[in-house]
């Protein structure tokens, strides 16, 4: 029984990896067209990618909507889940489940009610704007992270500062701050690679003038299976690996500042 | 906790209100609501929205708990592994998955090449472009959601009841079945819930991955504003879908913690 489990598992390991692992092999495949196992190996596809104005233009798009996104997503969410976990609040789970809403309500409807706001504002095509619709998405990410993080700052150390005499605005900056920066880190890094990825809000509110990535994959797609498109998946493909990786090694930190603590 | 709810006030309570309000009282009124929802087309967008969405729930089900058992009794390296074969797919772009899974299928695609030089198969088989392919790719997408949720409930059974149980002479089945089923029924329910919540309002892949038959509600919605700017279609339809959502939600928000949701 525990073989077939395990040999079940693995065989799930490997059907889970293997989309992601052809996508990333066939983008460095010589030939003209999709061909698994490829030939014959070359950067050719990463070459278009790169070498093409709008495509470049796409990954500069979605860089930009991702940094403003995670700035304004991290910033928001660092207060409310402070106030969530140190504040005296009524109804706490309440409150969380209604910042956690962009997540359940599905992203068509939330896209089509945000482009037929923008469109009447003439904000359809704003990098700032859109960024500030990708935020909304990424804040239950940010805030279940910091949630997590502020939960094991000790409040006694919030505390000793404040009845030295430290001021709110220090004590966030000097002490709060610095002991919650590995969640805060790990959270700015998930609500980017949140915007990054994002397609159906960006699919309705970038219009022509701002296509991110995911767009252009999307526009692509309607037309043919073009190995260029392989080419910038493994590019996103990368750039969520980095993340997850960036985000282990900050959970070491974590773990070894609180074990040094205590 | 100001400033966020001041941002999801503009960002996202403000538009669906004003869009609710402006495309549902425009002109027309309430009778045109009502002929929407009976239309042909929505009714079938409905139902082959549920029948969906349920065949993924179980696919998923099915799929998931067995990795969920797994990793809930294993440490280490191997704990490990599995748990980054899941965290690998559930943060890549869902387009980036979708393609994946385009390239895997389609007619001229990485199985059928391989089936059919391996003289298997003689015409390529049809695994995308029709429900086949939807359920593969969506429960692909929504796999790791209830990997997730199954294995934060089972890693708090307590083991000592397993053992009891055997203690007492129930055999390898009868403790699976009568006791850590039962105990980890919660984790299913939730899992299902929030797996089936996800589901109806999927719109990436079902619409890249689908047949022309196979039309779920969002992109029913998503195909009048974009193709025909009906918007009070839309409208009525984002109403009805939101509102089964947060029922449902409801429901979630009942049972589970929602510190759980997205296994942060």
């Amino acid at each position: 029984m525990q073989r077939i489990l395990a040999g079940y598992v693995t065989a799930m390991c490997l059907l889970l990896m293997a989309p992601i692992v052809i996508v990333v092999i066939l983008a460095f495949s010589g030939a003209g067209y999709l061909q698994f196992p490829p030939t014959a190996l070359s950067l050719r596809w990463f070459a278009r990618f790169l070498g093409d104005d709008q495509w470049r233009a796409a990954l500069w798009y979605s860089l930009v909507i991702g940094a403003i996104a995670c700035t304004i997503a991290t910033t928001i969410g660092f207060f409310a889940a402070y106030a969530l976990v140190r504040r005296p609040i009524a109804a706490k789970k309440l409150l969380l489940s209604l910042l956690l809403l962009p997540v359940i309500v599905p992203t068509v409807i939330t896209a089509i009610a945000m482009y037929f706001l923008s469109a009447r504002l003439g904000l359809v095509g704003n990098v700032l704007w859109i960024g500030c619709c990708h935020a909304v998405v990424a804040l239950p990410v940010v805030l279940l992270i910091l949630l997590a993080t502020l939960q094991g700052v000790d409040v006694n150390l919030e505390r000793a500062a404040l009845s030295l005499g430290s001021s709110r605005l220090r004590l966030f900056l000097r002490v709060v701050v610095p002991l919650a920066a590995p969640g805060i880190i790990s959270a700015a890094l998930f609500a980017f690679l949140a915007s990054f990825d994002e397609l159906i809000i960006s699919l309705f509110l970038t219009g022509i003038r701002a296509q991110t990535l995911p767009v252009r994959i999307w526009n692509s797609l309607h037309m043919q299976i073009e190995p260029t498109i392989a080419a910038v998946s493994a590019v996103l493909i990368g750039i969520t690996g980095l993340v997850l990786l960036l985000d282990a090694s900050l959970r070491r930190w974590r773990a070894a500042r609180t074990g040094a603590g205590t | 906790m100001l400033p966020a709810f001041a941002m999801l006030a503009f960002v996202f309570v403000l538009p669906l209100a004003w869009f609710f309000t402006q495309a549902l009282f425009a002109e027309g009124g309430i009778q045109q609501i009502a002929s929407v929802i009976a239309s042909r087309a929505v009714l079938q967008a409905i139902l082959a929205t549920n029948w969906i969405s349920l065949l993924v729930t179980a696919c998923v089900l099915l799929a998931g708990y067995p990795i969920a058992y797994y990793l809930a009794n294993r440490r280490g390296l191997r704990f490990t592994l599995v748990v980054f074969c899941i965290i690998v797919p559930y943060f890549t772009s869902i387009i980036v998955r979708t393609y994946s899974w385009m390239v895997l299928l389609g007619r001229a695609g990485v199985i059928n090449r391989l089936l059919q030089s391996a003289g298997l198969i003689e015409a390529p088989l049809p695994l995308l472009y029709n429900k086949l392919g939807i359920v593969i790719g969506m429960t692909y997408v929504l796999l790791p959601y209830m990997v997730l949720t199954l294995f934060a409930t089972m890693k708090s059974i307590d083991r000592n009841l397993l053992l009891a149980a055997s203690g007492l002479g129930a055999g390898g089945f009868a403790v699976f079945w009568r006791v850590y089923l039962p105990l980890s029924r919660h984790g299913i329910l939730s899992g299902a819930l929030i797996v089936f919540i996800l589901s109806i309002g999927f719109f990436i892949t079902p619409a890249l991955m689908g047949g022309p038959s196979d039309v779920m509600v969002a992109m029913l919605i998503e195909r009048s504003v974009e193709i025909t700017l009906d918007w009070k279609s839309a409208a009525v339809m984002s109403l009805f879908l939101l509102a089964v959502t947060l029922v449902l939600y409801a429901v979630y928000y009942r049972i589970t913690d929602l510190r759980r949701l997205m296994g942060a």
